[in-house]
Protein backbone atom coordinates (compact mmCIF):
# COMPACT_ATOMS: atom_id res chain seq x y z
CA UNK A 1 0.00 0.00 0.00
CA UNK A 2 1.20 3.56 -0.89
CA UNK A 3 -0.47 6.88 0.27
CA UNK A 4 0.08 10.33 -1.18
CA UNK A 5 -0.65 12.83 1.96
CA UNK A 6 -1.32 16.23 1.94
CA UNK A 7 -0.27 18.73 4.34
CA UNK A 8 -1.29 22.07 5.17
CA UNK A 9 0.45 25.71 5.82
CA UNK A 10 -1.38 28.41 6.73
CA UNK A 11 -0.16 32.00 7.73
CA UNK A 12 3.44 31.28 8.30
CA UNK A 13 2.53 28.42 10.07
CA UNK A 14 2.27 24.38 9.35
CA UNK A 15 -1.11 23.16 10.35
CA UNK A 16 -1.15 20.04 12.83
CA UNK A 17 -2.77 17.96 10.32
CA UNK A 18 0.58 16.12 8.72
CA UNK A 19 1.14 14.48 11.64
CA UNK A 20 -2.29 13.15 11.99
CA UNK A 21 -1.74 12.08 8.29
CA UNK A 22 1.36 9.77 9.11
CA UNK A 23 -0.45 8.33 12.40
CA UNK A 24 -2.96 6.86 9.86
CA UNK A 25 -0.36 5.79 7.21
CA UNK A 26 1.45 4.21 10.52
CA UNK A 27 -1.67 2.58 11.51
CA UNK A 28 -2.09 1.08 8.13
CA UNK A 29 1.85 0.11 7.37
CA UNK A 30 1.19 1.95 4.25
CA UNK A 31 4.40 3.66 2.26
CA UNK A 32 4.18 7.34 2.08
CA UNK A 33 5.01 10.52 -0.12
CA UNK A 34 4.00 13.71 1.33
CA UNK A 35 2.76 16.99 -0.51
CA UNK A 36 2.79 20.55 0.45
CA UNK A 37 2.44 24.18 -0.42
CA UNK A 38 4.46 25.71 1.77
CA UNK A 39 7.81 27.04 2.20
CA UNK A 40 10.90 25.60 2.34
CA UNK A 41 12.29 28.02 5.05
CA UNK A 42 9.51 25.88 7.42
CA UNK A 43 9.84 22.07 6.61
CA UNK A 44 7.87 19.64 8.81
CA UNK A 45 9.47 16.57 10.16
CA UNK A 46 8.88 14.09 8.22
CA UNK A 47 10.88 10.82 7.37
CA UNK A 48 10.16 10.44 3.63
CA UNK A 49 9.79 12.22 0.30
CA UNK A 50 8.14 15.76 0.71
CA UNK A 51 7.11 16.81 -2.30
CA UNK A 52 6.91 20.60 -2.40
CA UNK A 53 5.34 23.85 -4.25
CA UNK A 54 6.36 27.48 -3.11
CA UNK A 55 3.69 29.14 -1.63
CA UNK A 56 4.45 32.40 -2.31
CA UNK A 57 4.00 31.65 -5.91
CA UNK A 58 0.97 29.26 -5.83
CA UNK A 59 -1.05 31.04 -3.02
CA UNK A 60 -2.31 29.23 0.21
CA UNK A 61 -5.71 29.09 -1.39
CA UNK A 62 -5.46 28.35 -4.78
CA UNK A 63 -7.78 24.96 -5.83
CA UNK A 64 -7.12 25.00 -9.73
CA UNK A 65 -3.14 25.54 -9.15
CA UNK A 66 -2.81 23.02 -6.00
CA UNK A 67 -5.05 20.80 -7.94
CA UNK A 68 -2.88 20.32 -10.87
CA UNK A 69 0.72 20.09 -8.65
CA UNK A 70 -1.06 17.35 -6.88
CA UNK A 71 -2.07 15.47 -10.21
CA UNK A 72 1.29 15.69 -11.02
CA UNK A 73 2.72 14.20 -8.37
CA UNK A 74 -0.27 11.39 -8.29
CA UNK A 75 0.86 10.81 -11.58
CA UNK A 76 4.19 10.28 -10.28
CA UNK A 77 3.79 8.55 -7.53
CA UNK A 78 1.07 6.30 -8.09
CA UNK A 79 -0.63 6.25 -4.93
CA UNK A 80 -3.47 3.78 -4.23
CA UNK A 81 -4.59 5.97 -1.56
CA UNK A 82 -4.25 10.02 -1.16
CA UNK A 83 -5.12 11.08 2.32
CA UNK A 84 -6.55 14.63 3.41
CA UNK A 85 -7.06 16.11 6.88
CA UNK A 86 -11.19 16.48 6.65
CA UNK A 87 -10.55 20.53 7.07
CA UNK A 88 -11.34 23.56 4.96
CA UNK A 89 -8.30 23.05 2.93
CA UNK A 90 -8.96 19.17 2.75
CA UNK A 91 -12.12 18.94 1.56
CA UNK A 92 -12.03 21.65 -0.77
CA UNK A 93 -9.49 20.15 -2.34
CA UNK A 94 -10.01 16.18 -2.20
CA UNK A 95 -13.31 16.56 -4.19
CA UNK A 96 -11.23 17.99 -7.01
CA UNK A 97 -8.48 15.55 -6.89
CA UNK A 98 -11.27 12.55 -6.66
CA UNK A 99 -13.18 13.68 -10.09
CA UNK A 100 -9.65 14.40 -12.24
CA UNK A 101 -8.57 11.21 -11.51
CA UNK A 102 -11.80 9.27 -11.46
CA UNK A 103 -11.61 8.03 -7.76
CA UNK A 104 -13.95 7.27 -4.85
CA UNK A 105 -14.10 9.71 -2.16
CA UNK A 106 -14.92 8.73 1.55
CA UNK A 107 -15.18 11.80 3.62
CA UNK A 108 -14.37 11.95 7.12
CA UNK A 109 -13.03 8.91 8.30
CA UNK A 110 -13.04 8.24 11.54
CA UNK A 111 -11.32 4.52 11.36
CA UNK A 112 -9.50 1.96 8.86
CA UNK A 113 -10.06 -1.52 10.20
CA UNK A 114 -9.02 -4.53 7.10
CA UNK A 115 -9.40 -2.24 4.45
CA UNK A 116 -13.00 -1.15 5.44
CA UNK A 117 -13.31 2.64 6.30
CA UNK A 118 -15.53 3.76 9.01
CA UNK A 119 -17.40 6.94 8.92
CA UNK A 120 -19.90 8.74 10.86
CA UNK A 121 -23.83 10.01 9.58
CA UNK A 122 -26.29 12.08 11.07
CA UNK A 123 -24.46 13.99 13.99
CA UNK A 124 -22.55 10.65 14.64
CA UNK A 125 -25.77 8.72 15.69
CA UNK A 126 -25.43 6.31 13.65
CA UNK A 127 -21.56 5.09 11.75
CA UNK A 128 -21.21 3.45 7.94
CA UNK A 129 -18.51 1.33 6.94
CA UNK A 130 -17.84 2.09 3.58
CA UNK A 131 -15.71 0.26 0.90
CA UNK A 132 -13.97 2.23 -2.29
CA UNK A 133 -14.93 0.55 -5.62
CA UNK A 134 -11.95 2.52 -7.60
CA UNK A 135 -8.22 1.44 -8.00
CA UNK A 136 -7.20 5.09 -6.08
CA UNK A 137 -9.40 6.06 -3.12
CA UNK A 138 -9.41 9.89 -1.54
CA UNK A 139 -9.99 9.95 1.56
CA UNK A 140 -10.52 13.17 4.50
CA UNK A 141 -9.56 12.31 8.33
CA UNK A 142 -11.61 13.09 10.97
CA UNK A 143 -9.49 15.76 13.02
CA UNK A 144 -8.25 13.99 16.26
CA UNK A 145 -8.97 10.58 14.97
CA UNK A 146 -5.95 9.59 14.20
CA UNK A 147 -2.71 9.70 15.94
CA UNK A 148 -1.21 12.05 15.78
CA UNK A 149 2.25 10.84 15.30
CA UNK A 150 5.34 12.25 17.15
CA UNK A 151 7.05 14.30 14.34
CA UNK A 152 10.43 12.97 13.23
CA UNK A 153 12.67 13.27 9.90
CA UNK A 154 13.99 15.35 7.78
CA UNK A 155 12.27 15.07 4.55
CA UNK A 156 13.92 14.17 0.88
CA UNK A 157 12.35 17.64 -0.63
CA UNK A 158 11.87 17.47 -4.35
CA UNK A 159 10.67 20.79 -5.51
CA UNK A 160 7.28 21.18 -7.90
CA UNK A 161 6.22 23.45 -10.21
CA UNK A 162 3.18 24.48 -12.62
CA UNK A 163 2.29 27.16 -14.91
CA UNK A 164 -1.40 26.55 -14.57
CA UNK A 165 -3.24 29.63 -14.42
CA UNK A 166 -5.60 30.41 -11.05
CA UNK A 167 -9.50 30.23 -11.35
CA UNK A 168 -10.40 32.34 -8.87
CA UNK A 169 -8.54 35.46 -6.87
CA UNK A 170 -7.01 34.79 -3.08
CA UNK A 171 -6.72 38.01 -1.40
CA UNK A 172 -5.85 37.56 2.16
CA UNK A 173 -6.95 36.91 5.60
CA UNK A 174 -9.65 38.16 8.12
CA UNK A 175 -9.09 37.32 11.60
CA UNK A 176 -11.39 35.94 13.95
CA UNK A 177 -13.94 38.40 15.85
CA UNK A 178 -11.93 39.50 18.83
CA UNK A 179 -13.83 39.79 21.47
CA UNK A 180 -13.25 40.61 25.56
CA UNK A 181 -13.27 36.66 26.83
CA UNK A 182 -10.28 34.21 26.53
CA UNK A 183 -12.15 31.26 26.92
CA UNK A 184 -9.30 29.31 27.05
CA UNK A 185 -7.97 30.67 30.53
CA UNK A 186 -11.04 30.13 31.89
CA UNK A 187 -11.13 27.14 34.81
CA UNK A 188 -14.56 26.53 34.32
CA UNK A 189 -16.98 27.00 31.06
CA UNK A 190 -20.66 26.38 31.14
CA UNK A 191 -21.49 26.44 27.83
CA UNK A 192 -25.44 26.59 26.11
CA UNK A 193 -26.47 24.82 23.22
CA UNK A 194 -29.50 24.68 21.04
CA UNK A 195 -31.06 22.60 23.40
CA UNK A 196 -31.77 25.72 25.76
CA UNK A 197 -34.38 26.51 23.41
CA UNK A 198 -34.79 30.26 22.90
CA UNK A 199 -32.13 32.80 23.42
CA UNK A 200 -34.24 34.12 26.60
CA UNK A 201 -32.63 31.25 28.57
CA UNK A 202 -28.89 32.23 27.92
CA UNK A 203 -29.17 34.07 31.15
CA UNK A 204 -30.31 31.46 33.27
CA UNK A 205 -26.61 29.52 31.83
CA UNK A 206 -24.99 32.56 32.38
CA UNK A 207 -26.21 32.44 36.00
CA UNK A 208 -25.15 29.13 36.03
CA UNK A 209 -21.31 30.18 35.00
CA UNK A 210 -21.10 32.62 37.13
CA UNK A 211 -22.06 30.59 40.73
CA UNK A 212 -19.17 28.45 38.99
CA UNK A 213 -16.93 31.00 39.00
CA UNK A 214 -16.38 30.31 35.65
CA UNK A 215 -17.36 31.80 31.97
CA UNK A 216 -19.99 31.39 29.62
CA UNK A 217 -19.83 29.58 26.23
CA UNK A 218 -21.73 28.38 23.54
CA UNK A 219 -21.86 26.29 20.62
CA UNK A 220 -22.63 27.14 17.12
CA UNK A 221 -25.58 27.08 16.42
CA UNK A 222 -26.41 29.32 19.48
CA UNK A 223 -23.56 31.99 17.73
CA UNK A 224 -24.96 31.37 14.59
CA UNK A 225 -28.28 32.33 16.08
CA UNK A 226 -26.69 35.49 17.80
CA UNK A 227 -27.61 34.35 21.02
CA UNK A 228 -24.02 34.50 22.09
CA UNK A 229 -21.29 36.43 20.64
CA UNK A 230 -18.73 34.57 18.94
CA UNK A 231 -15.83 35.08 20.82
CA UNK A 232 -17.63 32.57 23.45
CA UNK A 233 -18.02 30.19 20.70
CA UNK A 234 -15.93 26.80 21.27
CA UNK A 235 -14.94 24.55 19.18
CA UNK A 236 -12.66 23.99 15.32
CA UNK A 237 -14.24 27.57 14.20
CA UNK A 238 -14.12 29.43 17.68
CA UNK A 239 -11.53 28.82 20.75
CA UNK A 240 -10.03 24.99 21.79
CA UNK A 241 -10.49 25.12 25.21
CA UNK A 242 -9.67 22.85 28.46
CA UNK A 243 -10.83 23.98 31.78
CA UNK A 244 -10.66 22.02 35.31
CA UNK A 245 -14.67 21.78 34.70
CA UNK A 246 -16.45 22.10 31.23
CA UNK A 247 -20.44 21.68 31.27
CA UNK A 248 -22.12 21.77 28.46
CA UNK A 249 -26.28 22.86 28.67
CA UNK A 250 -28.04 21.55 25.39
CA UNK A 251 -24.99 20.64 23.58
CA UNK A 252 -26.02 17.14 21.22
CA UNK A 253 -22.09 16.94 20.59
CA UNK A 254 -21.25 17.67 17.10
CA UNK A 255 -17.89 16.39 16.22
CA UNK A 256 -16.87 19.91 15.89
CA UNK A 257 -17.91 21.07 19.18
CA UNK A 258 -16.14 18.15 20.88
CA UNK A 259 -12.83 18.81 19.15
CA UNK A 260 -12.71 22.25 21.00
CA UNK A 261 -13.15 20.93 24.46
CA UNK A 262 -12.73 17.39 24.74
CA UNK A 263 -9.36 17.43 26.65
CA UNK A 264 -11.34 19.50 29.20
CA UNK A 265 -10.32 17.79 32.91
CA UNK A 266 -14.15 17.21 33.78
CA UNK A 267 -16.97 17.23 31.67
CA UNK A 268 -20.58 17.20 32.69
CA UNK A 269 -23.49 17.48 30.07
CA UNK A 270 -27.05 18.06 30.88
CA UNK A 271 -29.38 16.92 28.51
CA UNK A 272 -33.12 15.59 27.59
CA UNK A 273 -31.71 12.67 25.06
CA UNK A 274 -29.54 10.11 26.71
CA UNK A 275 -28.09 8.81 23.46
CA UNK A 276 -26.68 12.16 22.29
CA UNK A 277 -22.99 11.77 21.19
CA UNK A 278 -21.77 14.63 24.06
CA UNK A 279 -23.16 11.46 26.69
CA UNK A 280 -19.77 9.83 25.05
CA UNK A 281 -17.19 12.04 26.61
CA UNK A 282 -19.42 13.16 29.55
CA UNK A 283 -18.08 12.08 33.08
CA UNK A 284 -21.31 12.72 34.06
CA UNK A 285 -24.50 12.78 31.95
CA UNK A 286 -27.50 14.78 33.76
CA UNK A 287 -30.87 13.53 32.34
CA UNK A 288 -32.87 16.81 33.17
CA UNK A 289 -34.52 19.52 31.78
CA UNK A 290 -32.80 22.51 31.56
CA UNK A 291 -35.28 24.85 32.88
CA UNK A 292 -35.76 23.01 36.00
CA UNK A 293 -32.38 21.97 37.01
CA UNK A 294 -30.49 24.53 35.91
CA UNK A 295 -31.91 26.86 38.11
CA UNK A 296 -32.16 24.21 40.98
CA UNK A 297 -28.18 23.57 40.73
CA UNK A 298 -27.75 27.50 40.40
CA UNK A 299 -29.87 28.40 43.64
CA UNK A 300 -27.87 25.31 45.80
CA UNK A 301 -24.49 26.57 44.71
CA UNK A 302 -25.19 29.99 45.42
CA UNK A 303 -26.40 29.51 48.67
CA UNK A 304 -24.05 26.56 50.12
CA UNK B 1 -29.46 36.68 -13.49
CA UNK B 2 -29.56 32.72 -13.66
CA UNK B 3 -29.50 31.54 -10.36
CA UNK B 4 -29.60 27.84 -9.18
CA UNK B 5 -29.53 26.94 -5.87
CA UNK B 6 -29.37 22.62 -4.91
CA UNK B 7 -31.08 21.00 -1.39
CA UNK B 8 -31.88 18.31 0.07
CA UNK B 9 -34.13 16.98 2.43
CA UNK B 10 -32.45 15.15 5.76
CA UNK B 11 -34.42 13.96 8.60
CA UNK B 12 -34.40 15.57 12.03
CA UNK B 13 -31.01 15.05 13.25
CA UNK B 14 -32.93 14.70 16.86
CA UNK B 15 -34.64 12.12 16.00
CA UNK B 16 -34.31 8.62 17.21
CA UNK B 17 -32.14 6.49 14.56
CA UNK B 18 -32.96 3.11 13.36
CA UNK B 19 -30.89 0.92 10.92
CA UNK B 20 -33.26 -0.17 7.69
CA UNK B 21 -33.68 -3.91 7.05
CA UNK B 22 -30.83 -4.63 4.74
CA UNK B 23 -28.68 -2.62 7.51
CA UNK B 24 -27.34 0.01 4.88
CA UNK B 25 -28.92 2.94 5.82
CA UNK B 26 -31.63 4.66 8.25
CA UNK B 27 -35.01 3.38 8.44
CA UNK B 28 -36.69 6.20 7.15
CA UNK B 29 -40.27 5.44 9.01
CA UNK B 30 -41.32 7.94 11.70
CA UNK B 31 -38.77 10.60 10.71
CA UNK B 32 -39.56 13.88 10.57
CA UNK B 33 -38.22 15.55 7.46
CA UNK B 34 -36.91 18.68 6.58
CA UNK B 35 -34.82 20.67 4.61
CA UNK B 36 -30.70 20.19 5.04
CA UNK B 37 -30.07 23.60 7.18
CA UNK B 38 -26.47 24.22 5.32
CA UNK B 39 -29.30 24.63 1.98
CA UNK B 40 -31.47 27.14 4.29
CA UNK B 41 -28.64 29.23 3.96
CA UNK B 42 -27.84 28.30 0.08
CA UNK B 43 -31.98 29.16 -0.49
CA UNK B 44 -31.09 32.37 1.66
CA UNK B 45 -28.89 33.93 -0.26
CA UNK B 46 -29.98 32.89 -3.56
CA UNK B 47 -33.20 34.89 -2.70
CA UNK B 48 -31.33 37.39 -1.64
CA UNK B 49 -29.10 37.50 -5.00
CA UNK B 50 -32.46 37.24 -6.88
CA UNK B 51 -33.64 40.53 -4.86
CA UNK B 52 -30.41 42.57 -5.17
CA UNK B 53 -30.12 42.30 -8.86
CA UNK B 54 -34.02 42.51 -10.07
CA UNK B 55 -34.24 40.59 -13.29
CA UNK B 56 -33.49 36.95 -12.64
CA UNK B 57 -34.67 33.59 -12.81
CA UNK B 58 -34.03 31.65 -9.65
CA UNK B 59 -34.73 27.60 -9.34
CA UNK B 60 -34.32 25.12 -6.55
CA UNK B 61 -33.54 21.69 -7.77
CA UNK B 62 -34.08 18.19 -5.35
CA UNK B 63 -33.43 14.73 -6.02
CA UNK B 64 -35.70 12.35 -3.84
CA UNK B 65 -38.64 10.92 -3.82
CA UNK B 66 -42.43 12.87 -3.34
CA UNK B 67 -41.97 12.73 -0.15
CA UNK B 68 -39.06 15.96 -0.90
CA UNK B 69 -41.66 18.31 -2.62
CA UNK B 70 -42.86 19.11 0.67
CA UNK B 71 -39.33 20.66 1.54
CA UNK B 72 -39.21 22.15 -2.26
CA UNK B 73 -42.67 24.62 -1.30
CA UNK B 74 -40.59 25.69 1.63
CA UNK B 75 -37.80 27.10 -0.72
CA UNK B 76 -40.53 27.95 -3.22
CA UNK B 77 -41.98 29.85 -0.31
CA UNK B 78 -38.35 31.38 0.99
CA UNK B 79 -38.67 32.99 -2.93
CA UNK B 80 -37.24 30.55 -5.50
CA UNK B 81 -38.60 30.95 -8.49
CA UNK B 82 -39.22 27.33 -9.82
CA UNK B 83 -38.87 24.09 -9.06
CA UNK B 84 -36.94 21.18 -10.66
CA UNK B 85 -38.05 17.46 -8.94
CA UNK B 86 -35.32 15.07 -9.79
CA UNK B 87 -37.74 12.06 -8.90
CA UNK B 88 -35.31 9.49 -7.50
CA UNK B 89 -37.44 6.97 -5.41
CA UNK B 90 -33.50 5.84 -3.75
CA UNK B 91 -31.41 8.80 -4.17
CA UNK B 92 -30.15 7.56 -0.76
CA UNK B 93 -28.46 5.08 -1.61
CA UNK B 94 -26.36 7.10 -4.65
CA UNK B 95 -22.91 8.53 -3.84
CA UNK B 96 -21.74 11.79 -3.82
CA UNK B 97 -20.20 10.98 -7.23
CA UNK B 98 -22.98 10.00 -8.86
CA UNK B 99 -25.88 12.90 -7.41
CA UNK B 100 -23.18 15.62 -8.57
CA UNK B 101 -23.41 13.99 -11.71
CA UNK B 102 -26.92 14.21 -12.11
CA UNK B 103 -26.76 18.20 -10.61
CA UNK B 104 -24.40 18.53 -13.43
CA UNK B 105 -25.74 17.00 -15.79
CA UNK B 106 -29.51 18.87 -15.12
CA UNK B 107 -27.45 22.51 -15.17
CA UNK B 108 -24.98 22.32 -18.07
CA UNK B 109 -27.11 23.83 -20.91
CA UNK B 110 -29.05 25.92 -18.81
CA UNK B 111 -26.41 28.75 -18.59
CA UNK B 112 -26.77 29.58 -14.84
CA UNK B 113 -24.84 32.33 -13.95
CA UNK B 114 -24.52 30.99 -9.90
CA UNK B 115 -25.29 28.15 -8.16
CA UNK B 116 -25.36 27.68 -4.11
CA UNK B 117 -25.39 25.10 -2.32
CA UNK B 118 -25.19 23.43 1.09
CA UNK B 119 -21.69 23.12 2.24
CA UNK B 120 -22.37 19.15 3.34
CA UNK B 121 -25.46 17.76 4.60
CA UNK B 122 -26.03 16.31 7.92
CA UNK B 123 -26.91 13.34 7.09
CA UNK B 124 -24.13 11.68 5.25
CA UNK B 125 -21.93 15.17 5.72
CA UNK B 126 -19.42 14.07 2.64
CA UNK B 127 -19.25 17.64 1.51
CA UNK B 128 -18.27 16.44 -1.85
CA UNK B 129 -21.50 17.11 -3.97
CA UNK B 130 -21.12 20.78 -4.45
CA UNK B 131 -17.64 21.21 -5.37
CA UNK B 132 -18.02 18.33 -7.85
CA UNK B 133 -20.89 20.02 -9.49
CA UNK B 134 -18.61 22.89 -9.67
CA UNK B 135 -15.42 20.64 -11.50
CA UNK B 136 -18.01 19.18 -13.34
CA UNK B 137 -19.20 21.93 -14.97
CA UNK B 138 -15.77 23.86 -15.30
CA UNK B 139 -16.79 26.71 -12.98
CA UNK B 140 -14.91 28.11 -9.99
CA UNK B 141 -16.27 26.68 -6.98
CA UNK B 142 -15.69 28.30 -3.57
CA UNK B 143 -16.58 26.05 -0.77
CA UNK B 144 -17.80 27.05 3.14
CA UNK B 145 -18.60 30.41 2.54
CA UNK B 146 -20.06 32.76 5.63
CA UNK B 147 -19.85 35.86 3.68
CA UNK B 148 -21.13 36.86 0.05
CA UNK B 149 -21.50 39.87 -2.13
CA UNK B 150 -22.26 40.19 -5.73
CA UNK B 151 -21.57 43.56 -7.82
CA UNK B 152 -21.65 43.60 -11.92
CA UNK B 153 -20.44 39.85 -12.39
CA UNK B 154 -18.19 39.50 -9.97
CA UNK B 155 -18.61 38.19 -6.57
CA UNK B 156 -16.49 38.40 -2.89
CA UNK B 157 -17.24 35.58 -0.13
CA UNK B 158 -15.33 34.89 2.95
CA UNK B 159 -14.55 31.52 3.08
CA UNK B 160 -14.46 29.77 6.71
CA UNK B 161 -11.31 28.32 8.09
CA UNK B 162 -10.23 26.50 11.35
CA UNK B 163 -9.91 29.23 14.61
CA UNK B 164 -12.95 31.22 12.87
CA UNK B 165 -10.30 32.72 10.68
CA UNK B 166 -12.20 33.65 6.44
CA UNK B 167 -9.86 34.09 3.83
CA UNK B 168 -11.38 36.41 1.32
CA UNK B 169 -11.70 35.25 -2.06
CA UNK B 170 -12.84 36.92 -5.27
CA UNK B 171 -14.21 35.28 -8.80
CA UNK B 172 -15.65 35.84 -11.60
CA UNK B 173 -19.02 34.32 -12.80
CA UNK B 174 -20.40 31.91 -13.40
CA UNK B 175 -19.29 30.13 -10.17
CA UNK B 176 -20.85 27.63 -7.46
CA UNK B 177 -20.28 28.18 -3.89
CA UNK B 178 -21.30 26.36 -0.88
CA UNK B 179 -22.56 27.68 2.11
CA UNK B 180 -21.50 27.35 5.36
CA UNK B 181 -23.78 27.73 8.38
CA UNK B 182 -24.32 31.48 9.78
CA UNK B 183 -23.75 32.82 6.17
CA UNK B 184 -26.84 34.75 6.91
CA UNK B 185 -30.49 34.93 8.90
CA UNK B 186 -32.73 32.22 6.83
CA UNK B 187 -36.30 33.85 6.30
CA UNK B 188 -39.28 31.81 7.28
CA UNK B 189 -42.01 31.90 4.57
CA UNK B 190 -44.88 34.03 5.78
CA UNK B 191 -48.44 33.01 4.93
CA UNK B 192 -49.09 34.70 1.97
CA UNK B 193 -45.95 33.26 0.39
CA UNK B 194 -46.90 29.71 0.95
CA UNK B 195 -49.41 30.17 -0.40
CA UNK B 196 -48.28 32.43 -3.81
CA UNK B 197 -45.78 29.27 -3.73
CA UNK B 198 -48.79 26.63 -4.51
CA UNK B 199 -48.66 28.16 -7.41
CA UNK B 200 -44.76 28.21 -8.89
CA UNK B 201 -43.81 25.73 -11.67
CA UNK B 202 -42.58 22.14 -10.22
CA UNK B 203 -40.98 20.65 -12.89
CA UNK B 204 -40.81 16.85 -12.44
CA UNK B 205 -37.61 15.14 -14.56
CA UNK B 206 -37.13 11.38 -13.98
CA UNK B 207 -33.08 10.40 -12.79
CA UNK B 208 -32.74 8.18 -15.55
CA UNK B 209 -32.82 10.61 -17.98
CA UNK B 210 -29.94 12.44 -15.93
CA UNK B 211 -27.98 9.29 -14.37
CA UNK B 212 -25.14 8.75 -16.71
CA UNK B 213 -22.40 7.07 -14.04
CA UNK B 214 -22.34 4.53 -11.48
CA UNK B 215 -21.42 4.53 -7.73
CA UNK B 216 -17.67 4.64 -6.80
CA UNK B 217 -18.15 3.95 -3.07
CA UNK B 218 -20.89 1.84 -1.52
CA UNK B 219 -22.15 1.93 2.40
CA UNK B 220 -21.77 -2.08 3.06
CA UNK B 221 -23.18 -1.60 6.51
CA UNK B 222 -24.88 1.09 8.57
CA UNK B 223 -25.23 0.59 12.43
CA UNK B 224 -25.14 2.45 15.79
CA UNK B 225 -21.87 3.10 17.31
CA UNK B 226 -21.01 1.15 20.60
CA UNK B 227 -21.68 3.00 23.38
CA UNK B 228 -18.21 3.51 25.40
CA UNK B 229 -19.80 3.42 28.72
CA UNK B 230 -17.61 5.22 30.86
CA UNK B 231 -20.09 8.37 31.99
CA UNK B 232 -22.25 8.44 34.59
CA UNK B 233 -25.77 9.05 33.97
CA UNK B 234 -27.70 10.57 36.43
CA UNK B 235 -31.75 10.84 36.05
CA UNK B 236 -34.62 11.73 38.32
CA UNK B 237 -36.07 14.36 40.18
CA UNK B 238 -33.87 17.73 39.42
CA UNK B 239 -33.16 19.38 43.17
CA UNK B 240 -31.85 15.72 43.97
CA UNK B 241 -29.86 15.56 40.90
CA UNK B 242 -28.71 19.05 41.90
CA UNK B 243 -27.22 17.47 45.41
CA UNK B 244 -25.89 14.56 43.56
CA UNK B 245 -23.86 16.92 40.91
CA UNK B 246 -22.43 18.86 43.85
CA UNK B 247 -21.23 16.16 45.90
CA UNK B 248 -19.85 14.62 42.55
CA UNK B 249 -18.06 18.17 41.83
CA UNK B 250 -16.53 18.21 45.16
CA UNK B 251 -15.00 14.54 45.08
CA UNK B 252 -13.98 14.96 40.95
CA UNK B 253 -12.85 18.33 40.52
CA UNK B 254 -11.32 21.30 42.50
CA UNK B 255 -13.67 23.65 41.60
CA UNK B 256 -15.77 23.93 44.22
CA UNK B 257 -13.02 24.04 46.83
Amino acid sequence: MKTLLVAEYRDGKLLGTGNELVAFAQQLGAESAMFLVGSSSLLPQYDGTLYLADVKKYAEFNPAVHKQLLLDVIAKEQPEMIVFGHTSYGWDLAPRIALAINAAQISEVIDIVDGTLMVGSCNAKLRRDVKSRTEQTVITLQAGAFGPAEPTGTPNVVTINTDITAQMEFSGYEAADAGGVDLSKAEVIVSAGRGIGKPDNVPMIAALAKALGGELGASRPVVDAEWAEHHRQVGTTGQTVSPKLYVACGISGAIQHLAGMKKSEFIVAINTDKDAPIGEIADVLVVADLKQFVPALTEKLVNA
Amino acid sequence: MNILVCIKQVPDMESKFKVNADGTWYDTVDLAWRMNEYDEYAVEQAVQLKEQVGDSDLTVLCIGSDRVKETMKKALAMGCDRGAHIIDDNAAQKDPFEIASIIATYAKDKSFDLIFTGMQSQDRGSAQVGILVAEMLGLPGISTIVAFTYDSGQITVRRELEGGIKAIVKSGTPALVTCQLGLNTPRYPTLPNIMKAKKKELLSVAVAELLNVEARQATERMYLPEKKGGGLVLEGEPAELADQLIKILKDKTTVLA
